[in-house]
């Protein structure tokens, strides 16, 4: 397995020459493979925004290193490892460039200098990836929230990058957007393999990853797969994150004296243990 | 209020004005400009209004919507018109009231003068209803091009009219929102004296403005992260074809000079 992403007791903060200055990134360590789709959670102030600035190099830690596809990120090579690699923020509107659907999902293609019609058969692919493609002509103003985030989506996959980041994609859009978001996310992974990092406090959309990372106060607080790391069940809600619904749910029903299994996550798996509960017994 | 205005509004189509890439209109319309001033008699003015009305039959937009989308431009030209008619005196006395005079060659003045200002604000008018503003910008961006020569910023010139014109409709609805908000709070813009309508505008501005800037700032990082280096080896998506339509534009045009500089007195 290729790893496709290392850091090494990253520390970073905003203010270098305060000595006092508090660490927004702390002594962080993980590593990732390719393929693999990590969630860093944590409640707002964790410094998992900055971790995300961190990997793409619009921020460089003051001690520690990014890793990226093997070598660490520098100014140097700073431009060559961007263009493998694709981000997608929080509001759909601030990361509008083009004028239509097509022009934006051009954009970092223009700026890699890729021909024009390499260009043409990219745009289309990339928006057929994320069922866009009969919004070519489309104005930003007329797209929901959930379709421009799908078009910044497509503007990264142009580039056919091996790590996709999305920092809180998902945050700023309604339900209904939200769910064509992962849909594609899932999709996308399930015939292409992409790499995603996904920086939420949506705890349900971290329930999908492969591993989750929890951010507080600057510090990894825990990491390993879903399972494992909701587990932690109070740890995780002192630190301010809420928990999948139905976990809250069986705790809920816990003190009703309804007992189901420890680690139940998903909604499915708890309706499951519920209709099948009499005839266990 | 937005919706009656025309001048910089684009109407979609498929006419021939419609089809001609944005380098051959804007070449045009520049030279048109020019050539306007070429007319001097009324032949001349006469073949200007002409070839006017042709432009616009062949851009298939409705006359009705045009002259209608004139009307805060009447205004000027009524202005200008009156201007020449009562301060002009040269020619034989055609009317007199009281002490108001009118001469032949102010009426003549007038005229030609109004039939002037008509016909430049239809062509640019027709400039910016048949070509989509980020095409008006790709076609300047290439026109501007051996500017760059002289270190002429080209293409940020050109990158920051196509994010401005992204970014009015999105500015739009904040502005409205913000409105809105500020009106459930008691604002109120709609009434008072100038003096007070204009401090009420405050509230509405500030917001916006800290928005602006906040998405200003939002937008640089995206486009950093996806590239964007300057315009030194940017590739371009948006591709302008020069056909025959636009040779024969340009070729009609000239014969229109031509004819100009030889019917003109």
């Amino acid at each position: 397995m290729e790893r496709i992403l290392s850091l090494q007791d990253v520390r970073f903060t905003y203010t270098p020459d305060d000595p006092d200055g508090r660490y927004a990134v702390d002594g962080v360590s993980f590593d990732m493979q390719a393929g693999e789709w990590i969630a860093v959670v944590g409640h707002n102030g964790s410094g998992k925004s900055t971790l995300a600035r961190l990997m793409i190099g619009l921020l460089f830690p003051q001690e520690g290193t990014v890793g990226l596809f093997g070598d660490p990120l520098t100014e140097d090579n700073l431009w060559e490892k961007r263009s493998q690699m694709g981000m997608v923020f929080q509001n759909p509107d601030n990361q509008f460039v083009g004028a239509t659907v097509q022009d934006d999902v051009a954009f970092a293609l223009e700026n890699n200098g890729i021909p024009f019609e390499e260009m043409t058969l990219r745009v289309q692919g990339a928006l057929k990836q994320v069922k866009m493609d009969s919004f070519l002509d489309h104005e930003p103003q007329h797209l929901s929230g959930g379709q421009k985030q799908r078009v910044a989506i497509a503007g990264a996959l142009a580039l056919r990058p091996r790590l996709l980041i999305l920092d809180e994609a998902t945050s700023m859009l309604d339900p209904q957007g939200r769910e064509e978001v992962i849909r594609v996310i899932l999709d996308l992974r399930e015939r292409t393999g992409l790499s995603v990092i996904s920086i939420t406090h949506d705890l349900e959309e971290a329930l999908l990853a492969d591993r989750v990372v929890v951010m507080n106060g600057g510090r990894k607080f825990a990491e390993g797969t879903p399972q494992e790391v909701f587990l932690k069940g109070e740890a995780l809600t002192a630190l301010g994150l809420d928990l999948p619904f139905a976990m809250r749910l069986s705790s809920l029903l816990g003190e009703q004296g309804i007992h189901t299994e420890p680690g139940t996550m998903t909604e499915r798996k708890l309706v499951e243990q519920l209709w099948t509960l009499r005839s266990n017994r | 209020m937005m919706e009656k205005m025309v001048f910089g509004r684009y109407i979609p189509g498929d006419s021939f004005v419609h089809r001609l890439d944005p380098r051959s209109k804007l070449i045009f319309v520049f030279i048109f400009i020019a050539a306007v001033f070429l007319a001097n008699n009324t032949v001349s003015y006469a073949l200007l209004l002409a070839f006017t009305l042709f432009s616009i039959l062949a851009s298939k937009v409705r006359i009705g919507f045009l002259i209608g989308g004139l009307k805060p431009v009447m205004f000027l030209i009524a202005f200008t018109f009156l201007l020449h008619i009562f301060f002009t005196k040269e020619g034989d006395l055609l009317f007199q009231l009281g002490f108001l005079k009118i001469y032949e060659e102010g009426l003549r003045q007038g005229i030609y003068i109004s039939i002037r200002f008509l016909v430049l604000v239809l062509m640019t008018s027709l400039l910016t209803l048949t070509t989509s503003p980020i095409s008006i910008t790709d076609g300047l961006e290439v026109l501007l091009n051996p500017l760059k020569k002289v270190k002429f910023p080209v293409h940020e010139l050109a990158l920051m009219m196509s994010i401005s014109l992204r970014f009015i409709p999105t500015l739009m609805d904040e502005t409205d929102k913000i409105l809105k908000a500020q009106l459930a709070r008691g604002s109120d813009i709609s009434s008072g004296t100038m003096k007070e309508r204009i401090q009420a505008v405050v509230p509405l501005l500030v917001p916006l403005f800290v928005s602006a800037f906040k998405r200003a700032e939002d937008l640089a990082v995206a486009m950093e992260v996806r590239g964007y280096r300057g315009g030194e080896g940017r590739t371009r998506y948006r591709q302008l074809k020069w056909d025959w339509r636009d040779t024969t534009a340009l070729l009609i045009l000239l014969a229109v000079i031509v004819a100009l500089w030889f019917l003109r007195g």
